[in-house]
């Protein structure tokens, strides 16, 4: 690590007011006539280096989120910005440069290795895409990228199925970091995992960010997994970051009523099972209607005048996070 | 709680005794389970834990007669439900207790429930196959049991299909289903691992809070060391087909003996500092088609000494704690107290 201090704190990814909506359903023109308004306005930065993990229930916007980032889902409002620059905006050639510094490891191996190639072309893939190379500097990278995520080079002519699911998710590490990416989207790496194959996958990602200076953003509903692979955490209810901050803080010491319920609603050792009035469990709103006002009202138990203004996440003046409830930032 | 005899334990809903079990296949005899003896008192909450593959679902899938018939072979052992001896019943007699005396909550409830059909339908289906009611009372408990899993408007939800509703609103139809006979034992097999967590903390709850007043017994399989510290009074844990420690909850999950377990637990990112490496455990599971002598987790274990090659340990210890490790006592090192929080 001999970058300077600038360089380090250099932005890999800012994604600014970011919007992504589906359509629902199309009037006979096949013009849409509603939205599933998946992701509500988005803002967060992610420095060179560092890990920022969001988390959430299922249906809260956060691989949607993921995908819009790498340019899987195409979005109308909001702007992502990697390494300084604008991706959408971005056309050929520099589109293509800017997609080489990002990749994505699904949670999945399973479906989403190619299971009738063999594991060196798998790895080598996005380099072949790239170009400019022979078939034999392919494999000889491909082997150097094996070793690296702790596979044997006879590993590299076999196919997916041969593989146990930990090995899978290796090969699809290596593959990812196989153009030298700045950004690593993690979207639940680990969650399809035992946990002993889980502490070699996270130890495995910890050691190629030491190693590369590797930016990941790990999209997980762990909050132990998160509290300990990230530096910062973002987390998400309906589409909107409700609070953000660096993760030790943000879990040990939440603010927002939803994170409160979420940390207590997550098993763990030290505490009983919560009561079912403590959880508040509940669904998510309809996303194709947002709801007037804060998003989480309707299940929070602190609801008190004020909360059907729309919330803006804001600042704590005594610490380092936001938090999107006006209750927390009085 | 080792008995071996056939005279059944008083209070005993499920006892398991030395149950070995295998797969033929073509390239030979997978050993799922060896030597497993469990037991489950009546009104108990036990969990067995263990990674995939380590045949805690067989066990209670070979309990309740749920294994495909002449697709494996059980090699020794007795298993009694409730005084019955599960192994040696037909399909008819197996379907008389499944349901009215044990039930299983599986872990993907779209595929435990029949798309077809309305809920209501498939719920009134197994009350009245189990109890002497009519459609209409049938029909009332199932609403009254819903009711009692929070389902809010359970007459509306009786009439959907199960499509209609969301994983944690099926899951607990599903449960509903499970305690409509009011049956002595429930065998939850990672019931909530599909689910948030906030829905899975209800879920967990709505299971303990009806077990605790109906007096049922409940097994509950899980990978999630966490829950099962949370729900369970005693646990199992399993590591390639054996029982290799268990004991009160709390006992074993502060101090556990065996190596496993003791593994188990460090490699979970809970108890480590951030960013801090994680114990992971070297090696991988062992071939049950070809397992290694003595002890199984012994190619992996920094314990491991000629003993462990050459002798299968027993589970032994009080009844509070049981072990089945040759270095136990010996030089097992503790995980630190401190890096707990």
């Amino acid at each position: 690590m001999t970058e300077s201090v600038e360089t380090m704190m250099r932005p890999v990814l800012e994604v600014s007011d970011l919007h992504v909506r589906f359509p629902a359903s199309r009037n006979w023109l096949g013009r849409p006539t509603s939205h599933v308004h998946a992701v509500n306005g988005v803002n967060l930065t992610v420095r060179a280096g560092k890990s920022l993990g969001i988390v959430g229930e299922s249906g809260c916007g956060k691989s949607t989120l993921a995908q819009a980032i790498i340019g899987l889902a195409p979005y109308e409002e909001g702007r992502v910005k990697i390494d300084g620059e604008d991706f959408q905006g971005a056309q050929g050639k520099q589109k293509r440069a800017l997609r080489q510094k990002m990749q994505i490891v699904f949670q999945d191996p399973q479906s989403s290795l190619d299971r009738r190639l063999p594991v060196w072309r798998l790895i080598s893939e996005p380099l072949h895409i790239r170009g400019g190379r022979s078939r034999a500097e392919l494999h000889e990278k491909a082997e150097e990228l094996a070793v690296a995520v702790g596979l044997r080079p006879e590993h590299l002519d076999r196919l997916p199925h041969e593989f146990s699911g930990g090995q899978r998710q290796r090969i699809a590490i290596a593959r990812a970091i196989s153009t030298d990416p700045e950004l690593m989207v993690l979207d639940e790496p680990t969650s399809a995992l035992d946990v002993s194959v889980q502490a070699q996958i996270i130890n495995l990602l910890l050691k190629l960010q030491r190693e590369r200076g590797l930016t990941y953003l790990l999209i997980s509903h762990d909050v132990a997994l998160v509290r300990h692979f990230c530096d910062d955490v973002a987390v998400m209810y309906l589409g909107q970051i409700v609070e953000s901050g660096p993760a030790d803080e943000v879990l040990r010491n939440p603010r927002h009523p939803y994170t409160q319920t979420l940390l207590a609603a997550a098993p763990s050792f030290e505490s009983p099972l919560p009561d079912i009035a403590q959880v508040r469990a509940g669904e998510l709103p309809n996303n194709r209607h947002l709801p007037d006002g804060c998003f989480y009202k309707q299940r929070c138990d602190r609801i008190s005048g004020g909360c059907e203004a729309g919330q803006v996440l804001r600042r704590l003046s005594d610490s380092a996070r936001h938090v999107r409830c006006h209750l927390a930032q009085a | 709680m080792m008995t071996t005899g056939t005279a059944e334990p008083r209070g005993q809903a499920l006892a398991i005794n030395n149950l070995s079990l295998e797969f033929p296949t073509f390239s030979g005899a997978v050993k799922a389970l060896d030597d497993v003896s469990i037991s489950v008192g009546k009104a108990e909450i036990v969990g067995i834990v263990g990674e995939s593959g380590c045949g805690k679902s067989v066990t209670t899938m070979a309990a309740t007669g749920l294994l495909p018939k002449g697709r494996y072979r059980v090699t020794g052992g007795t298993v009694r439900l409730f005084g019955h001896s599960t192994l040696s019943m037909d399909d008819s007699q197996l379907q008389d207790l499944r349901g009215k005396v044990v039930s299983t909550i599986f872990q993907e409830p779209m595929n435990a429930l029949n798309p077809t059909i309305r809920i209501g339908r498939q719920l009134t289906d197994v009350i009245m196959r189990h109890e002497e009611v009519g459609p209409a009372d049938a029909r009332r408990i199932a609403r009254d049991i819903l009711a009692d899993m929070l389902i809010g408007e359970p007459e509306r939800v009786m009439n959907l299909y199960p499509f209609e509703l969301s994983g944690g609103m099926r899951q607990r139809v599903l449960i509903a289903m499970a305690f409509s006979c009011n049956p002595g034992l429930i065998i939850a097999d990672e019931p909530t691992t599909a689910l948030d967590v906030t829905v899975q903390a209800v879920i967990l709850r709505l299971i303990q809070n009806r077990a605790r007043r109906t007096g049922t017994a409940v097994i509950f399989i899980s990978h999630n060391v966490a829950v099962v510290s949370q729900l369970c009074d005693r646990l199992y844990v399993m590591y390639a087909g054996r029982i290799v420690e268990h004991g009160a909850t709390r006992t074993v999950l502060e101090t556990p003996q065996h190596p496993y377990t003791q593994a188990l637990l460090r490699c979970l990112p809970e108890r480590v500092a951030p960013k801090q490496e994680l114990e992971a455990i070297p090696g991988a599971v062992p071939n049950l088609l070809q397992p290694p002598s003595g002890c199984y987790f012994q190619p992996r274990c920094k314990e491991a000494v000629e003993q462990c090659r050459s002798q299968t340990p027993q589970l032994t210890g009080a009844d509070g704690q049981q072990v089945a490790c040759w270095r136990r006592g010996v030089a097992v090192e503790l995980p630190e107290q401190g890096g707990r929080r």
